[in-house]
């Protein structure tokens, strides 16, 4: 296809829009588009640009809050407000497609990506977190995707001096062919010197500045709102490549442009490339744009339009000047050997004009192109998919006690899910910039320093998809509720939200079912614990095709989470401190091992239900554990998750190589009590002498607690069962992931 | 004693070897763009940092391009002349490729990029860089480069044994050269070196990642309080 192409209802059906959709631009433009602005059309109101199938429910999530500087949606990102003259953007998207394909490019590109959507508001990075999910780590396919992720985040983020920060890595069959990527970023910009990616002033003059323009990643945004197939390795072209040393110099070029009082608007240029920037910029104003096609840097000759308008090469920005100060610009640019190229000029049109050898082959209004403007929004139909209703309650009543509870446990903590992630988090730089207090303070959330005001933000993402699954509005307020959890387990209060909500085929109404529903639960959480969504990303069509069977992967609506510590004295570790200190479980004990690591991979049973969760119950023990942190001595605080209460205290020995002995109470029986997930449980020790002041505060406020044993030496003891030293245990927790991915 | 660090594209430990020898220690500190081609305002009693990052992208050999920046003759010239001249990481990297100090950084033997904190002991406790540090203490410090693996061919290495340039080498917690601990697999355990004058110093580790009660670990703060008694 070509700029020559007739353009018909068929064409446009290649380039994924409905005949429906193809009337619609007919009837906007009163004519046929020609084949570049069909192009244009099609990126722009791709799932990818235009949410046109999200949209709608993602309108219900609450959007506003106190802390946000501005509303959800207006910027690239979320703007949060974190004092003394502040600002904190941050904002998850993914890169899942990509990275199927070719991971070390795939996540390195996602990784660049995001940082840009924070720099370009004048924020600079400060910190960045990811959220995986790899298919069947026995497999040599998956192997080689985590090995070719792992570098590709490390190879981009380490070279651009962000540190990554924190994370997590899930293994699921569900993921075999469709990974999942999704980056985080998180910036900090003094209030007033954000910029926003507007198109004002008639006559200014707009400019590409960065990487030259090549042809990659041409329909990246198409490509990204398909089907994943085994067919898909032939869309390699779709998939971008980074230069993270390019990145950096954007970066540093752009924070320094802005200084220069120059830049009227900027955005990065990431899906959709030059299209989507011009348009987005000049919808938001209400402007237009004449754009010369032949002005833009490339990388090769004879490019064709429709090639320059949606080629998603990295590292560019797209950048309105203030007329008469070009040169404050060009000055910067040139001191960091970028290019830095005028293209055209903004007009009061509204619409979008590009040339090229003179002609003008593309003449839309930027309006109807864009989320918000004239794109589609669906109300798609949606069904209970039939597994839910099947699925069953696991607990002592239906389940086996195991023969050899020691083989068991020793067989537990050599599970993917629960192991270390050193040999993942190792390759990355976790420490660049100086402000990462967790690097010698293992925390339930990552944490960094603000140089500037002595607070600190705690970061987390969060989702454990098995339960949204198993049930989709229970578990995306669980993924919250964790969230949330593991910031106030560090010492913070949470402030907002940023998710990203990978799901299957949205045409699929089991899928569309298990979207709204997810969406539903994950509001409700979220104005609960007042932390309003900021934005975030929806990546669908994860999913592949075996066999000509569809398999959909599970719901996995990733939240990622910021939280502020106000004071540094609240900073908390999750790791035992003191030999001889209580170990006390705050929280209710429930005979559930519904959806537990336990239950799903060591007996092997996948069809039960979600564990427990209620969000009132949710919230009155996180405002206590605050009330803890703040008011007690407690030594350590980390929250009960995936491997139940013995993945936990195991977790809380390693840092300082401290043991424990506990016992159980006898509620339950001995591997529910130990393994089982159900939710609203925080471990704390604290010392003998201060034990006192703690139970009383507990027991004020109603909510139950046991004290099941103290931390020791070294040694590890369960009733009477002698689980050995705590050095073995670690050995095999830091050790055997490494090990598995390289075998 | 006043501070340059120098900015080539793709550093990106600048601003933290600004922070920590600026607001953390008290010394004056200016950042030096590479593209400057003079050092004058500095004499010998200041000191040049090469701070850690990715210059160039360290897309050919890491460090190989910087050494060509407009800014390195001037640093080659100041260092002869007795100034005092600090690289980490990739700082490191670039004073060797440009000879100010001897030996390579190969990539690490495994092949990946390693982050975290590293044990050090110090060989030579008689260096401004070093002379804080108590004897026999050792040292925690992060590591993060792919290119760390110190390297000398064998004819060299009595020479920099003899003339004592061995700064640092990695060993374990209780000061072992254990071979776990040899965390890049460097010559000898090798992670810093100075030159035969002792006024140029090159380290893989990252003492301005551990110089602050806040970050959880201060011995890096050792190797910066040693300059503070430098020409005092």
């Amino acid at each position: 296809m070509n700029k020559n192409t007739e353009v018909t209802v068929e064409t446009a059906g290649k380039l994924g829009l409905l005949p429906e959709e193809f009337d619609k631009i007919i009837s906007i433009l009163g004519r046929t588009p020609n084949f570049t602005e069909l192009s244009i059309f099609s990126v722009m109101w791709s799932e990818h640009c235009s949410y046109k199938n999200s949209i709608k429910y993602l309108k219900t999530l609450p959007r506003e809050g106190e802390c946000l500087l501005v509303g959800a949606g207006e910027e690239n990102a979320g703007l949060v407000d974190i004092g003394d003259g502040l600002g904190c953007a941050f904002k998850i998207e993914s890169h899942n497609h990509p990275s199927a394909i070719e991971p070390y490019q795939g996540a390195a590109t996602g990784v660049g990506g995001i940082h840009r959507d924070i720099f370009t508001m004048g924020a600079r990075p400060i910190a960045a977190l990811n959220s995986l999910r790899f298919g069947d780590l026995s497999l040599p396919h998956t192997q080689r995707l985590v090995k070719g992720v792992v570098s590709g985040i490390g190879g981009y983020g380490n070279c651009l001096g962000v540190p990554t920060i924190g994370g997590e890595v899930y293994f699921d069959p569900c993921y075999n062919q469709n990974i999942l990527v999704n980056a985080m970023s998180i910036g900090t910009v003094k209030k007033g010197e954000t910029v926003s990616a507007i198109a004002d002033g008639p006559g200014n003059p707009v400019f590409i500045v960065g990487s030259a323009t090549g042809k990659d990643g041409i329909h990246g945004a198409t490509f990204a709102s398909a089907d994943l197939t085994e067919n898909s390795a032939e869309d390699l072209p779709a998939v971008q490549v980074g230069d993270p040393f390019q990145e950096k110099l954007l970066l540093e070029a752009s924070l320094e442009a802005i200084k220069t009082g120059a830049i009227v608007g900027m955005q990065d240029m990431g899906a959709a490339g030059i299209t989507c920037s011009t348009s987005e910029m000049s919808a938001k104003s209400g402007t237009g744009m004449v754009i010369d096609l032949d002005k833009v840097p490339t990388r090769q000759a004879n490019m064709q339009a429709f090639e320059i308008l949606l080629s998603e090469s990295q590292e560019r920005m797209l950048i309105v000047c203030k007329k008469g100060e070009e040169h404050k610009l060009d000055a910067v640019f040139d001191k960091w050997d970028l290019e830095c190229a005028e293209i055209g000029h903004v007009t009061d049109t509204g619409m979008l004009e590009f040339f090229q050898n003179g002609e003008r082959i593309a003449h839309v209004p930027s309006e109807p192109l864009v989320l918000g403007g004239g794109a589609p929004v669906y109300d798609r139909s949606y069904t209970r998919p039939g597994y839910i209703d099947q699925l069953k309650d696991y607990n002592s009543g239906n389940t086996p006690a195991p023969d050899d509870l020691v083989a068991t446990l020793k067989q537990l903590v050599k599970l993917p899910n629960l192991l270390s992630k050193r040999w993942i988090y190792e390759q990355y730089d976790s420490m660049v910039r100086t402000n990462t207090a967790t690097t010698n303070t293992a925390s339930d959330a990552s944490v960094i320093r603000i140089k500037e005001n002595g607070k600190a933000i705690a970061a987390t993402v969060d989702c454990n998809s098995s339960y949204v699954y198993a049930d989709p509005e229970k578990g995306a307020m669980i993924a919250v509720a964790e969230a949330a959890r593991n910031l106030v387990c560090t010492g913070a209060e949470p402030l907002a939200v940023t998710n990203n909500l990978n799901f299957g085929n949205p045409y699929n109404e089991e899928v569309y079912w298990q979207f709204v529903h997810a969406v539903k639960g994950m509001g409700n959480a979220c104005r609960k614990f007042n932390t309003p969504v900021t934005g975030g990303n929806v990546s669908f069509y994860n999913q592949s095709v075996i066999n000509d069977r569809v398999e959909p992967i599970n719901p996995t609506p990733t939240i990622g989470m910021i939280g502020l510590i106000h004071n540094m004295d609240h900073f908390t570790s999750l790791s035992f401190q003191n030999e001889g200190d209580a170990i006390i479980v705050i929280g209710t004990l429930r005979d559930d091992i519904n959806q537990s690591e336990y239950l799903k991979n060591i007996l092997g049973i996948s069809d039960s239900k979600c564990p427990y969760f209620e969000l009132e119950e949710e919230v009155a023990l996180q405002q206590l554990i605050r009330q803890i942190i703040r008011t007690t001595k407690v030594q350590s605080v980390h929250d009960i998750a995936e491997g139940g209460l013995f993945m936990n205290l195991l977790e809380s020995c390693f840092e300082h190589n401290k043991g424990f002995e506990i016992n159980n109470p006898g509620m339950v029986r001995n591997d529910i009590f130990l393994l089982g997930e159900s939710q609203s449980r925080v471990v704390v020790s604290i010392s003998q002498e201060f034990k006192n002041s703690l139970t009383d505060l507990l027991g004020q406020n109603n909510i139950n607690f046991v004290e099941v044993g103290r931390v020791t030496g070294s040694k590890v003891r369960f009733e009477d069962h002698d689980l050995g030293n705590i050095s073995d245990w670690k050995s095999v927790y830091q050790n055997h992931l490494g090990q598995l991915i390289e075998s | 004693m006043k501070f340059g660090v120098v900015v080539f594209p793709g550093s990106n430990c600048d601003d933290d070897m600004v922070h920590v020898l600026g607001t953390v220690m008290g010394f004056d500190v200016v950042k030096i763009w590479h593209k400057e081609k003079s050092l004058d305002p500095y004499g010998p009693l200041d000191g040049i940092v090469l701070p850690g990052g990715f210059s160039y992208g360290d897309y050919l050999r890491s460090g190989a391009i910087a050494r060509f920046s407009d800014i390195m003759p001037e640093v080659v010239r100041f260092a002869n002349n007795g100034g005092l001249v600090w690289g980490i990481c990739n700082g490191f990297q670039i004073l060797c490729e440009a000879g100010l100090l001897p030996g390579v950084l190969l990539p690490n033997e495994d092949k990946k990029f390693i982050c975290k904190n590293v044990y050090l002991q110090t060989v030579n406790y008689n260096t401004a860089i070093t002379s804080s540090i108590a004897e026999g203490q050792i040292l925690k410090i992060p590591i993060a480069h792919a290119d760390g693996r110190y390297f000398i061919p064998e004819n060299e290495v009595n020479a920099l044994w003899d003339n004592e340039q061995v700064l640092f080498r990695y060993c374990d917690e209780n000061g072992q050269l254990t071979d776990e601990s040899n965390v890049n697999g460097s010559l000898y355990h090798i992670a810093g070196v100075c030159n035969k004058n002792k006024n140029v110093f090159g380290m893989m580790p990252h003492p301005e990642r551990a110089a602050e009660v806040a970050l959880g670990n201060t011995d890096g703060h050792l190797l910066f309080e040693a300059l503070l008694g430098v020409h005092s």
